[in-house]
């Protein structure tokens, strides 16, 4: 069983296109899971959470980017992608890596 | 936080004179007759850093025919240490800026800017009227998959001096973080 954690805040606006990008994955890697997704609204309940920044892909609880710092605040976050760019959005080989660490 | 920009498209610019990551003062007015890209930018929103970059290579570009860009960060670095000044002049160095770096401590300029993201844009021709507002291009991811160059085409219609035909777009971005 793969839990699945979506968590964003309003202001970073690569959520909806980072929710599509995790929905295609999963379908393609075989699951047809319920998304359990949070909204961050606070900075106490960034901290609260352990929110590193928006968006944030959860999977059994454990962060798809492994190197993602121990930073939480109500932000925006930066992937550090495979070609060594930075994005608002992790890339689909980082968020498909993960699923397969997880399953 | 604001909805619209403060700046309308055929407004004139706001004179600023705010300190550099160079240890100097910059004032838009030392760019007189040129064509100035204000944008609102700083060193912790992946959005930013996703366009910097574009950033140095529209201002490569463009340098020859008259092209200043400016780069202003307005966030409060109480609560976002990377946005520093200190931190600006340490981004500035490794990406080799190829324009101005500037510090907006008390946040005055963006407020007259009615700025709202990081990175925002804005196009001065070189009679110092805003030609164009938003965002740089339409693919803050991948920048081989842009399709629309909004800026580019802006300064190419403006240099020509013909009317920007998409004169306003929506930035994208990260909010600017008020004090």
């Amino acid at each position: 069983m793969l839990r699945v954690t979506f968590q964003y805040t309003e202001d970073c606006p690569s959520h909806e296109e980072a929710l599509t990008r995790l929905r295609k994955i999963l379908t393609e890697e075989g699951y047809d899971v319920n998304v359990d997704i949070i909204k961050v609204e606070s900075d106490d309940e960034a901290k609260r959470l352990r929110f590193t920044g928006s968006p944030t892909i959860l999977l059994n609880d454990v962060d798809i980017d492994l190197q993602a710092n121990s930073h939480y605040a109500l932000a925006c976050r930066a992937y550090k992608l495979e070609d060594g760019r930075i994005s608002p959005l992790p890339s689909e080989e980082m968020i498909r890596r993960a699923i397969r660490r997880e399953s | 936080m604001r909805e619209v920009a403060n700046l309308k498209i055929g407004d004139k610019a706001l004179d600023f004179n705010l300190p550099g990551t160079d240890d100097k003062a910059h004032s838009l007015n030392e760019f007189a007759n040129k064509y100035t890209v204000v944008i609102f930018s700083c060193n912790h929103c992946p959005y930013v850093r996703a366009w910097e970059d574009r950033m140095v290579n529209i201002q490569s570009d463009y340098a020859s025919k008259g092209v200043q860009l400016i780069a202003i960060n307005a966030n409060d670095a109480s609560k976002y240490a990377e946005d520093s000044f200190q931190n600006m002049k340490v981004r500035a160095r490794e990406k080799k800026f190829n324009f101005p770096y500037l510090r907006d401590e008390d946040q005055k300029v963006a407020t007259s800017y009615g700025a709202q993201r990081t990175p925002e844009v804005f196009l001065f021709d070189n009679k110092r009227t805003l030609q164009y507002h938003g965002a740089i291009d339409d693919n803050y991811d991948n920048p081989n998959a842009v399709k629309v160059h909004y800026l580019r085409d802006a300064l190419d219609a403006a240099l020509r001096g013909e009317k920007v035909v998409t004169a306003e777009t929506t930035p994208v971005g990260c909010t600017v973080k008020w004090k």
